[in-house]
């Protein structure tokens, strides 16, 4: 197979929200830039966001970037990285008004300003009482950003590969990053590119789950390239369960809906929020929400004839502000759920949503790995932004709202650092090492002889129905244990995955193998990291972890308190120590998490 | 509903092996679970992997799936199972119009290049403000029914306008997203926009047969949009 290579200052994978915020940073700046995506920029992910980006301009009450930070640590359940966390809260005004002047239709204020919304976990006064922080268009904000920021690329001039595939990291001896080969997918043709700087911006992996928000697309191919190249993952045991997806159907009903005051309500009609989080009821943190709801249903509590999910009730709110507000929702519940949302309320389960681990960056979006001198050592030419990378400022459990604002910010410094290494210290591209192209080569010659393998739709349900039990909303040692176990041996199935077509044009089969080998990477570290997490924090509640006087809600600080860091090598773990300390204020000192 | 097969008539050219486009019939079982075409399109690439289509989010707001069902187009995530008729063939060609790359996937190049001509950014050469750009809720409300787009390409593979002069007509897709500029009050460039768009073609080839209405699957409406580009432009004559 032929391998064509084409040379650029900067190779972007991924033009969801933080692939388009980072090519922006390069286009202006005047950098040959290629952005691959392996769907058409405004088809990514990022299109599906609903409620809101968070962001302190304070537009209907008081707030604070301070406030705002003191919420993403609670949140993070003190797992983030406090100098992260800082950047951004600090950054979020700056970024969400480029976005205005970029032409994002938010929705207005009466005096004309950025209208906000509440949303869970964002209070104010150092997690007082909810604050409106979540700037929306609408229940389209997601869509109305990833539009308006494509349209910005499209004046910059930004050089779009679209329905190319990146398949393989090119790293050389010295581990540094000059690359990705690709594939593109209406040929079949595959090339590398070459470059100075390779931002990966391609999403999360939710697909390992067999009930997910998320698109299709969203495959992990970053986080698998990323592994087989030699790269830790960090803090993969921790998913977000959205407590809102639609029953049987996953499909994504936001927490704006609770911003606007809708309710949950368990068989008997209660609101059973006010019983778990008597303060913030049903706009407490995701992972208090979800468990509150698997409590219920648990205990018998759940609606339908097989009592498996709650109810989402809007029907009190007045019809004017569910058609202007959430306009969408209406249409999600009438489309997936068929309810009249005016009249009755939605059928809504936890559902898997959000990766909150990934590449490990620091705050300017270098990617960063153990090594002799520090444990936070900088892999020359290799950045990550968005939901593939871990900054972290997510932690254990990310807030909504927090996503889109995470891809602007670190889209834009993952792209100011790439720009910054250029301009400052010019060099030549280092040369290609004589194996720049193995890996790729390997795995795409294995596709096509594969004989008497196993099916690739069967062997990814395999993969979805293991994490689905194994690693849910609660965890429980003996399934993770098992789940060790499970998931290698799908992951034997995976390396042994046949396709019968074999054909190069548009083979959306072959797409689908390559993609399942970047799936089975993530959810292995998902299911190793949390085995070895012997403790409950944030989204990772285990059975052997209970809420006790010594140790509230199961969290152990003094063992625990630290970084998972998976390497796809023998799975080996290892660990790294939280960033406490901030970049200019106090560290928000550890404390149990209420709402 | 429980399990029931559902037959197909697909659309399937592969230009490594096929000298020339045919029609498949294929069945497949969907159980209760399978509520929209995309579901039951799933499970058929099961069955066969070398059916080709686009797909992502699955709920209507990508805009990847667009196809031709039963002769209309729509998006294979909305379509729900419950509406095709038992028993009954559905059948399912590439949207029309556009050149086909494989099965049901078409190259959307010109579609795409007719939606960048209308220079779909806001054009505002103010000194940027500290804050945002103020607008009022009433100025906002203007682009409701445009700017919630998702691109999908069914409005204008079923404009006629579109399929005879894909290279010369921008189509109602690219026409809604001009009018989604020009309607909003922090751009500038109205008249730019409106000089960009006469022409004999870009505009004005449009003759209100409202196909691109009836496909939309957000409801959305470009021959109003149009409509008020055509009025902008008789009354800047006058």
């Amino acid at each position: 197979m032929k391998v064509t290579v084409r040379k650029f200052d900067a190779v972007i994978v991924g033009a969801g929200g933080a692939g388009l915020r980072a090519a922006i940073q390069l286009s202006e700046a005047g950098l040959k830039t290629a952005v691959l995506s392996k769907v058409f920029p405004t088809r990514s992910h990022t299109v599906a966001a609903q409620g809101g980006v968070a962001a302190s301009l304070g537009n209907s009450e008081e707030d604070h970037w301070h406030w705002h930070m003191y919420d993403t640590v609670k949140g993070s359940d003190w797992l983030g990285d406090q100098d992260a966390i800082e950047f951004m809260c600090k950054k979020a005004n700056e970024v969400v008004i480029e976005l205005e002047h970029y032409g994002m239709p938010f929705d207005r204020l009466d005096n004309g300003r950025i209208y906000q919304r509440p949303f869970g976990g964002h209070m104010s006064n150092f997690g007082e009482k909810p604050v409106r922080r979540s700037c929306a268009a609408a229940d389209r904000t997601g869509h109305a950003m990833l539009h308006a920021m494509y349209q910005r690329n499209v004046k910059a001039n930004t050089q779009f590969f679209v329905e190319w595939l990146a398949l393989d990291l090119i790293r050389d001896a010295e581990g540094d990053v000059l690359g990705v080969t690709a594939m593109e997918m209406e040929t079949g043709d595959l090339y590398a590119f070459h470059a100075k700087a390779t931002i990966f911006a391609t999403g999360g992996a939710g697909r390992i789950y067999y009930s997910s928000t998320n698109a299709f697309i969203n495959t992990g191919d970053g986080a698998g390239m990323a592994a087989r190249a030699g790269i830790p993952l960090e803090d993969m045991e921790f998913w977000q369960f959205h407590p809102t997806g639609v029953a049987g159907a996953g499909v994504l009903i936001t927490e704006g809906v609770r911003g606007e005051g809708g309710i949950l309500r368990n068989s008997a009609g209660e609101r059973f929020m006010e019983r778990y989080a008597p303060n913030a009821k049903d706009l407490a943190s995701r992972d208090v929400v979800s468990r509150a709801m698997v409590t219920e249903i648990n205990e018998g509590r759940g609606c339908g004839p097989n009592k498996d999910f709650v109810l989402l009730d809007i029907t009190h709110l007045p019809p004017e502000t569910i058609m202007k507000r959430l306009p969408g929702i209406h249409e999600i519940a009438l489309q997936f759920a068929g309810v009249d949302a005016l009249r009755e309320p939605i059928p809504v389960v936890p559902t898997c949503h959000y990766q909150m681990g990934g590449i490990p960056t620091n705050f300017k979006g270098q990617v960063v790995v153990p090594g002799k001198r520090s444990q936070n050592e900088i892999v020359p030419g290799f950045y990550a932004a968005g939901e593939c990378a871990c900054a972290s400022v997510h932690g254990a459990n990310r807030l909504g709202t927090n996503s889109l604002l995470d891809l602007l910010v670190f889209g834009k410094s993952a792209g100011e650092s790439a720009v910054d290494e250029m301009k400052q210290s010019p060099k030549p591209h280092k040369e290609l090492p004589a194996d720049a192209f193995d890996r790729t080569l390997e795995r795409l010659h294995r596709l096509n002889t594969q004989k008497d393998g196993a099916s690739v739709h069967e062997t990814q349900l395999d993969m979805q129905r293991t994490m689905q039990k194994h690693a849910g909303v609660f965890r429980f040692a003996d399934l993770l244990k098992q789940g060790v176990q499970k998931i290698i041996e799908v992951q034997k199935d995976v390396e042994r995955t046949e396709i019968k077509d074999k054909s190069k044009v548009f083979n959306t089969a072959r797409v689908e193998a390559l993609e399942l080998d970047n799936l089975i990477e993530v959810a292995v570290a998902t299911m190793v990291s949390a085995e070895a997490r012997k403790e409950s924090r944030g989204a990772h509640v285990r059975d052997d972890a209970p809420d006790t006087p010594e140790r509230p809600d199961g969290r152990d600080d003094v063992n625990w308190l630290k970084h998972s860091l998976w390497f796809k090598d023998a799975n080996r773990l290892e660990y790294k120590s939280v960033t406490l300390r901030p970049l200019t204020v106090e560290t928000i000192a550890l404390k149990k998490r209420a709402y | 509903m429980t399990k029931r097969i559902l037959k197909f008539n697909i659309y399937r050219y592969d230009p490594d092996v096929d000298r020339k486009p045919y029609m498949q019939d294929i069945e497949v079982e969907v159980d209760a679970t399978d509520r929209k075409l995309l579901d039951a399109l799933v499970k058929l690439k099961a069955k066969d992997d070398s059916i080709a289509f686009r797909r992502s989010c699955r709920e209507g707001v990508c805009g990847s799936d667009g196809m031709n069902i039963n002769g209309t187009n729509g998006l294979a995530c909305l379509a729900d199972l419950s509406t095709f008729p038992d028993g009954k063939t559905i059948v399912l060609r590439p949207l029309p119009g556009l050149p086909v790359i494989r099965d049901l996937i078409v190259d959307m190049t010109q579609f795409f290049k007719q939606y960048h001509s209308i220079k779909p950014y806001l054009i505002n050469n103010d000194p940027l403000p500290e804050r945002e750009r103020l607008q009022s809720p009433e100025e906002r409300e203007e682009l409701n029914g445009l700017y919630e787009c998702i691109l999908c390409a069914c409005c204008s593979t079923a404009c006629p306008t579109f399929w005879w002069n894909p290279d010369k007509f921008v189509g109602p897709a690219g026409l809604l997203a001009a009018y989604r500029f020009i309607a909003d009050t922090r751009d500038q460039a109205t008249n730019e926009r409106l000089d960009n768009l006469e022409d004999p073609y870009r505009l004005f080839r449009c003759h209100t047969i409202m196909n691109c209405v009836e496909v939309c699957p957000k409801g959305l409406n470009p021959t109003k949009a149009i409509g008020k580009i055509k009025d902008m432009m008789v009354r800047r004559i006058i």
